[in-house]
C-alpha cells in the first residue's frame, strides 16, 4: 500500500497542470536533488557521511529476541544496540522497552512535561511536496500576517499562559524573508521566554542574524534520509535540495542557536531506517557539538486540505512507541517532543514513558488564534492549515490533564543569554 | 551533637547539612525536604524561574530557607555571571551556586570556566558556591577566587551512582580549607553517610528524593544518614585496616630496655 499524494486544483491553468503532471510522471523534468542551489550555504561536514554509512548497511530484519535483550541489559545503549531495539525482533519486548525508557526518562528529566504552542505565521509555500497542506498547487487559503497580527496572535497566546512559542512559515523566502520572519522573532520576545523557529532551511549569517533577533532553537524536519524517495516526493522548490536541508541544523549551531531539533516524517518511507538516521543525526552532531541541546519529534503522515486519504501506512501507535522509546534509550539526554497529530490517549500515555514536551492549543491555520481560543467569530481573513491535528485540547486543559496525570507541567526552563 | 557544630557558608549559619538540589522540583519534593529532611537551603535554577505568574517555583519557597539560585544553562563564565546578577534581580539574595557546563549528555561541570566566573562574582559581594569536577588544583583555585565552599561531583548528576570520585574528594576535605560540600550523584542515604563519614561539610541531592518511591521516607532517611554521618566524623572514627588482622598483644611487646 502506498498513499496516493497527487491532486488536481480545477483553479489550475492548463500550463501550470501540464507542469505539475511532467514534474509528478518525468523524473527527468526534475533538478538534480543532491546539487545545491545558488545561493545556498556548503559547509564542510562529515556527518552526513557517518550517518549515511550506517543507516545504508542497516538490515533491522537480523536482528533476534538474543539481540533485543542483549541490548536491554547494557548500561549504555550503543548504536548497535539501537539498531536491535528499532528492528521487528523488539516489537514483543516493547513492555520492557518502556519500562527501561521510563527509567532513562525520570534520571534526565524528572517528572516534568514541558508545554509550547506553535504560531503559523504565514503559509506561502514555493515548493511542491505532495504531501503537504501547503504545497504551491494545493488550493488552499493563503495569508501573510502583517507585523500588527503578528503582535496581536501573540498577544492571545501568551495570554493564555503559554511562555514557548514555535513560529513557523511555510517556505517561501519570496512571501516570508529572512528579515520579516527577523522581525516576528524581535516581537515574539516581548511576549514569551522562549521563541523557536520552523522555517526554510537558511545560511550559517542568516541564522546568527535571527538567534540575534531572539530565537534560540531551530527545527528543520529532514522528512525522509532516503534521498531516492525525497527526491520523488519533493518534485519542485528548495525544498527539493536534499543535502542543504541535511546540514541545516549544524549551519543552525554555527550561527550560534542553542538548541536544534530533528525528525523523519514517519510513513513516507522505511520508518525503521528514518528513525535510525534521525537518532544518528542527533548523535553525530551532540559529539561534535556537545554544549549544543537536541531534540527529537515523530511526526506521521496526516490527512490534508483536498486529501483526506493520506496516513502514515505501516506506523501504527505500537511502532512509533517502540521507536520513541528506542530513541529515549539510545539518547537519554535528549528532548522528544510529540506533534498534536497523535491523538489525546497516545499523548498522555507517552509523556510517562519518552516523550518530554508537547504542545496545546495548536492551530496549523494562520491567524485564527482569536477564534481558535475564544470562540469569537474573527472579522479578518484566516489562512488554512497545513495538515489536521488530532489533539485540539486548549493551554488551560492541557496543563491540568497533565497535573492530573501525575506529572509536573513547565512552561519555561530556559535564558537567553 | 554539639549544640555549636554548625555549617557556615558566607558568614550565616545553619544547622541542617542536607541541600536540595533543583534539577527535578515538584511542591511536593519541597515540602519533603523542608520538614522531613530539615532543608534549610534550597537550590533553585534561575532559568526556571524566569517565569510568569502560572507556576512561580519562587512562590513554594517556604519562609526562613535561603534560596541558593544556580546557574544551569551557562555555558561559560560571562553566562554565569550574567545569570547570577539576574538572581540577584529577582530577589534570590546573594547566595549564588556557579555551574557552567558545555556538554548536553553528561552535564559535567567545566572547572576553568568555574573558576573565572567565582573571581567575577566573588568580587561582586556573592557568597559563591561552585559546583566542580574534584581536582585538586582547581579547588585551589576557586579558594584563590574567593568562592565560599567547593562543591565536587560525587558521580554524574542523576545517575544516583553514589561516590565515584571519593578518592579525590578526600583529598579537597583534606587539603581545602572551605567547607566541601558532596554534590551530584549521592543516590542513597549510606553514601551521604560515608561523605559525612569522610568529612564532607554537607550533602547536596534532588534526584535522590525526587525519584524514591516514597519521597518523605526517603527524606527522612536521608536527614538521619547525614546527622549519623556528621556525628561519626566528629567523633573520630576507629581506624579500618585494609588487609589482614589486628593482635591485641602487640609484636612489639617483648622488647626490654
Amino acid at each position: 500500500m502506498e498513499n496516493s499524494f497527487f491532486v488536481d486544483s480545477e483553479k489550475l491553468s492548463p500550463a501550470a497542470l501540464e507542469k505539475k503532471h511532467r514534474l509528478e510522471n518525468d523524473p527527468s523534468s526534475r533538478t538534480n536533488h543532491m546539487e545545491y542551489m545558488e545561493g545556498m550555504e556548503v559547509i564542510q561536514s562529515d556527518i552526513c557521511e557517518k550517518v549515511m554509512s550506517q543507516v545504508k548497511a542497516y538490515d533491522y530484519s537480523q536482528y533476534t529476541a538474543r539481540d533485543v535483550l542483549a541490548a536491554l541489559e547494557h548500561e549504555t545503549c550503543s548504536i548497535e544496540d539501537f539498531k536491535a531495539l528499532l528492528s521487528p525482533a523488539a516489537e514483543p519486548f516493547l513492555e520492557r522497552m518502556a519500562q527501561r525508557a521510563r527509567i532513562e526518562t525520570g534520571k534526565h528529566f524528572g517528572n516534568t512535561v514541558y508545554l509550547f504552542t506553535p504560531l503559523y505565521i504565514a503559509n506561502y509555500c514555493e515548493n511542491y511536496c505532495v504531501y503537504c497542506g501547503f504545497n504551491c498547487y494545493n488550493d488552499i487559503r493563503r495569508m501573510k500576517l502583517s507585523m500588527e497580527q503578528i503582535d496581536k496572535e501573540m498577544k492571545i497566546i501568551a495570554d493564555s499562559g503559554m511562555e514557548e512559542i514555535l513560529i513557523l512559515t511555510g517556505e517561501s523566502r519570496g512571501k516570508s524573508s529572512v528579515e520579516y520572519i527577523g522581525e516576528a522573532c524581535k516581537l515574539a520576545r516581548k511576549y514569551f521566554r522562549m521563541v523557536g523557529l520552523e522555517i526554510y532551511p537558511v545560511n550559517t549569517d542568516e541564522y546568527r542574524y535571527l538567534h540575534e533577533c531572539g530565537a534560540d532553537y531551530v527545527t528543520v524536519f529532514q522528512e525522509t534520509y532516503n534521498t531516492d524517495k525525497y527526491e520523488t516526493l519533493h518534485l519542485m522548490g528548495h525544498k527539493r535540495v536534499w543535502p542543504y536541508r541535511f546540514d541545516a541544523q549544524e549551519r543552525a549551531l554555527m550561527g550560534g542557536m542553542r538548541g536544534v531539533a530533528f525528525s523523519a516524517l514517519l510513513g513516507l518511507s522505511d520508518f525503521r531506517k528514518d528513525a535510525l538516521a534521525s537518532a544518528l543525526h542527533v548523535y553525530f552532531l551532540q559529539r561534535k557539538y556537545p554544549h549544543a541541546e537536541m531534540s527529537l519529534s515523530c511526526p506521521r503522515l496526516r490527512p490534508i486540505i483536498n486529501n483526506d486519504k493520506i496516513n502514515p501506512l505501516d506506523v501504527h501507535e505500537t511502532q512509533l512507541c517502540q521507536v520513541l522509546c528506542a530513541y529515549r534509550i539510545f539518547l537519554p539526554f535528549v528532548g522528544i517532543t510529540v506533534s498534536s497529530r497523535e491523538s489525546e490517549s497516545f499523548r498522555n500515555g507517552i509523556v510517562k514513558i519518552a516523550a518530554t514536551k508537547i504542545s496545546a492549543g495548536v492551530s496549523t491555520g494562520i491567524g485564527d488564534h482569536e477564534s481558535k481560543y475564544s470562540g469569537k467569530e474573527s472579522d479578518s481573513a484566516e489562512g488554512d492549515e497545513q495538515f489536521e491535528i488530532s489533539d485540539a485540547r486548549s493551554f488551560d486543559r492541557m496543563y491540568k490533564d497533565m497535573s492530573e496525570e501525575g506529572l509536573q507541567p513547565v512552561l519555561n526552563d530556559y535564558l537567553y543569554v | 551533637m554539639k549544640q555549636d557544630d554548625k555549617l557556615v557558608l558566607g558568614g550565616k549559619e545553619f544547622t541542617s547539612r542536607f541541600i536540595l538540589g533543583s534539577g527535578k522540583y515538584s511542591l511536593s519534593l519541597i515540602e519533603a525536604a523542608v520538614r522531613d529532611a530539615g532543608a534549610e537551603i534550597i537550590t533553585l535554577a534561575v532559568r526556571r524561574a524566569n517565569t510568569k505568574e502560572h507556576e512561580n517555583i519562587l512562590d513554594y519557597i517556604p519562609e526562613g530557607i535561603t534560596l541558593l539560585p544556580n546557574t544551569s544553562g551557562a555555558r561559560n563564565a560571562d553566562e554565569a555571571v550574567r545569570i547570577a546578577r539576574l538572581a540577584r534581580e529577582l530577589g534570590c539574595g546573594d547566595f549564588v551556586k556557579v555551574e557552567i557546563m558545555r556538554d548536553s549528555k553528561y552535564l559535567l561541570p567545566d572547572n576553568n570556566e568555574t573558576v573565572k566566573a567565582t573571581e567575577i562574582l566573588a568580587k561582586e559581594g556573592f557568597v559563591v558556591l561552585p559546583y566542580m569536577y574534584p581536582d585538586l588544583y582547581a579547588a585551589r583555585d576557586l579558594v584563590n577566587a574567593g568562592a565560599s565552599a567547593v562543591m565536587p561531583l560525587a558521580s554524574p548528576i542523576g545517575s544516583n551512582k553514589g561516590l565515584a570520585t571519593k578518592e579525590f574528594i578526600q583529598i579537597l576535605i583534606d587539603e581545602i580549607e572551605l567547607p566541601i560540600i558532596v554534590d551530584a550523584g549521592i543516590g542513597r542515604p549510606s553514601q551521604a553517610c560515608e561523605a559525612m563519614e569522610m568529612g564532607a561539610s554537607a550533602i547536596m541531592a534532588n534526584t535522590a528524593l525526587a525519584t524514591a518511591g516514597d519521597l518523605q521516607l526517603m527524606a527522612g532517611a536521608f536527614k538521619s544518614a547525614i546527622e549519623a554521618g556528621r556525628k561519626a566524623y566528629l567523633a573520630k572514627p576507629g581506624r579500618v585496616l585494609t588487609r589482614g588482622a589486628s593482635a591485641s598483644d602487640p609484636l612489639t611487646g617483648f622488647l626490654r630496655n
